[in-house]
């Protein structure tokens, strides 16, 4: 059986320039790790590691070409991922509304 | 026509075992060894229990008893019931239950096996080298700072069988999506099929956070990087969120499949439709979803928030209600059919009872007040022993007993079929009942000695391991006899419906010589159904 979804003939260029462009990012997250720009240290991290997930997720698993099926399950595991942060993090956010008791 | 044309006897070289991308020889290869890591894991129970006769620590001391129940959850869990009935009857029945010819991705199938075998050399070797004592969850603090033993070749051994585990889930699901034969829409899926389909959704979803949390902790315990030890930065109950993220969900990868066969069996024997089809299908898929929403309720006594150990009991009385919807299906198709008492039934309805006790009691451990009365007590033992071995190894067996004359072409003793279900299910309710009592009254899991006045239950529940452990070696012995000694058993010796009944027993290596075509739903065992 054929997978009409995967484009065939993605010309080796896109992955080559894909390809520099997240080696580039690993530079930025390098250089940026050289400045202590306090509470923004984490999230310039994070949106840089997003933004090379981003890429490699549309164009080396071929995402953008991809069918609605492989969309809904690509969206299922961010969707689940966000179960993981959320109920965990419900844990230590509340953690402290309760007083101990006085025994 | 006696050419022996089928997959078992296509090509008898070693390689061509070793280099199969045929389903049905991978599920052998799976058969083979999960076979061997149920008698380790089964070994090292034998041990503890017998050291459980006597209240004292005579026979094993205190670090080898922790070794022994941590090697036995670990290749219970890992090695055997994860893999069991997806990786063995999944494998070898989800094509022919499409009318497809293989998985979609064959090659990666035979990669799943050899990276299964892999990880579990890798467990093994920690074993051989002395084993490790942090009982199969593995918590930290105790993993990443205290223990001395062997725990990073144990959990690395774990991390690469997992991969195994999400290659067959991903083989699995774009198989049903793509390769069932024509007409065979979703709704004409035997029930198998959907539960298959919820596991390897949890497969796929579930078990990259273990993988991840189990290289967290190597890298704590290893590099030292603050992810669990509050001292340098970490949260120390960060580690159970993670793993019980992967693992309640995982106890679903270890029932729901199961739950699969049982719907098979049951609508078989009883010579009926099965009732509540979508219902079924659709709560497989409820067990699934809901399952990775309750993971806290291992976590009450741990320090969690009060509010999320709330909201984490309400989500875990939720699970209860797909699957009481499944246990009422199954006694509804039971009700005026014309049951017969063949060994996979007897299997099956063994499971709905056990299954039932041990999910009410999980009814009661997810009751915040009650659960710190009975947590970590052999009561907790007793449950998920009644969920794992009294519904997934009994659902194992029922339908190694039920598909084995398609795997193998043979029929075994239905007599001895017969007594070794009995045999398994009286000597499963000897070992485990009596730890429910056992838990009520105090007495904590793990630990190698305990008071006297636990010693007469502790005698019951090793007595009752004995039979359990004849139960287990009497059908490898008749099912292995069969193969030489049993009668054919011709295309379909249980007049079951469903695709992969059609073929010849064994199977071709094509499983069909044309494409079938479905025209009718799913258990068209219509003639008795008549009011
Ligand atoms: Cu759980």
């Amino acid at each position: 059986m054929t997978t009409p979804h995967v484009r065939k003939g993605t010309p080796p260029k896109v992955y080559v320039s894909v390809y520099a462009v997240l080696l580039a990012l690993t530079g930025l997250t390098v250089a940026a790790a050289r400045f202590d720009l306090g509470r923004f240290n984490l999230a310039i991290a994070l949106a840089i590691a997003g933004t090379k997930a981003l890429a490699v997720i549309v164009y080396f698993m071929h995402a953008r070409s991809a069918g609605r099926l492989i969309w809904l399950f690509a969206g299922a595991g961010f969707f689940w991922l966000a179960i993981l942060i959320t109920l965990s993090l419900y844990d230590p956010l509340t953690r402290g509304w309760l007083p101990p008791p006085e025994w | 026509m006696n050419r022996p044309d089928d997959y078992l006897n296509a090509d008898y070289s070693v390689s061509s075992w070793l280099l199969t991308t045929d389903h049905k020889r991978i599920a052998i290869l799976y058969l083979l060894s999960i076979t061997l890591f149920f008698f380790v894991g089964g070994a090292a129970a034998v041990l503890f229990r017998l050291e459980l006769m006597t209240p004292p620590g005579d026979l094993v001391g205190p670090e080898t008893y922790n070794k022994l129940f941590t090697m036995h959850g670990v290749v219970m869990v890992f090695l055997f019931l994860i893999p069991s009935i997806p990786a063995v009857l999944g494998n070898f029945l989800l094509p022919m239950m499409i009318g497809a010819r293989d998985l979609a991705f064959p090659k990666l199938n035979l990669l799943s096996w050899y990276l299964f075998i892999l990880g579990s050399a890798v467990a093994t070797t920690a074993i051989l080298m002395g084993g490790l004592d942090t009982g199969w969850t593995f918590y930290t603090p105790y993993s990443t700072m205290f223990a001395h033993t062997n725990v990073v070749t144990g959990v690395l051994g774990v991390f690469i069988v997992g991969f195994s585990s999400i290659l067959t889930g991903l083989n699995f699901i774009v198989t049903t999506h793509k390769m069932r034969a024509p007409g065979l829409t979703w709704f004409r899926l035997p029930l198998f099929v959907w539960a298959l389909y919820a596991t390897s959704l949890i497969q796929v979803l579930a078990t990259p956070v273990l993988g991840i949390t189990l290289l967290l902790l190597v890298a704590e315990r290893g590099l030292g990087i603050g992810i669990f030890d509050p001292a340098i930065g970490g949260d120390p109950l960060l580690f159970q969120h993670l793993f019980w993220f992967y693992s309640h969900p995982a106890v679903y990868i270890m029932i729901l499949p199961g739950m699969g066969v049982v719907s098979e069996i049951i609508t078989c024997f009883s010579r009926k439709r099965i009732f509540g089809y979508p219902f079924i299908a659709f709560s497989s898929l409820a067990i699934a979803a809901l399952g990775f929403l309750v993971w806290g309720h291992h976590m009450f006594v741990s320090g969690q928030s009060a509010y999320a150990g709330m909201v984490f009991s309400i989500l875990s009385f939720l699970v209860a209600i797909p699957s009481a919807i499944k246990v009422f299906n199954w006694t509804a198709t039971l009700y005026r059919g014309s049951i017969s008492w063949q060994t996979p039934m007897l299997y099956a309805l063994g499971f709905i009872g056990l299954f039932t006790l041990g999910g009410m009691t999980g009814l009661v451990l997810a009751t915040l007040a009650v659960d710190i009365h009975v947590h970590d007590t052999y009561f907790v033992v007793a449950h998920f022993h009644y969920i794992m071995v009294g519904g997934m190894v009994m659902a194992y067996l029922g339908g190694i007993h039920f598909w084995w004359p398609k795997m193998t072409g043979k029929l075994y003793s239905e007599w001895w079929g017969r007594v070794s279900a009995a045999v398994i299910f009286i000597g499963f309710n000897l070992t485990f009942f009596p730890q429910f009592v056992l838990g009520y009254l105090g007495m904590p899991r793990r630990y190698h000695a305990y008071p006297d006045e636990f010693q007469v239950l502790n005698v019951l529940s090793t007595a009752g391991a004995s039979i359990l452990g004849a139960g287990y070696l009497l059908p490898f012995v008749y099912l292995l006899l069969s193969l030489k000694y049993g009668r054919d058993a011709g295309r379909n010796p249980w007049q079951a419906t469903g695709l992969e009944w059609r073929t010849p027993s064994p199977p071709p290596t094509e499983n069909f010589a044309r494409v079938p075509e479905v025209r009718e739903e799913a258990y068209a065992y219509g003639a008795e159904e008549a009011p």
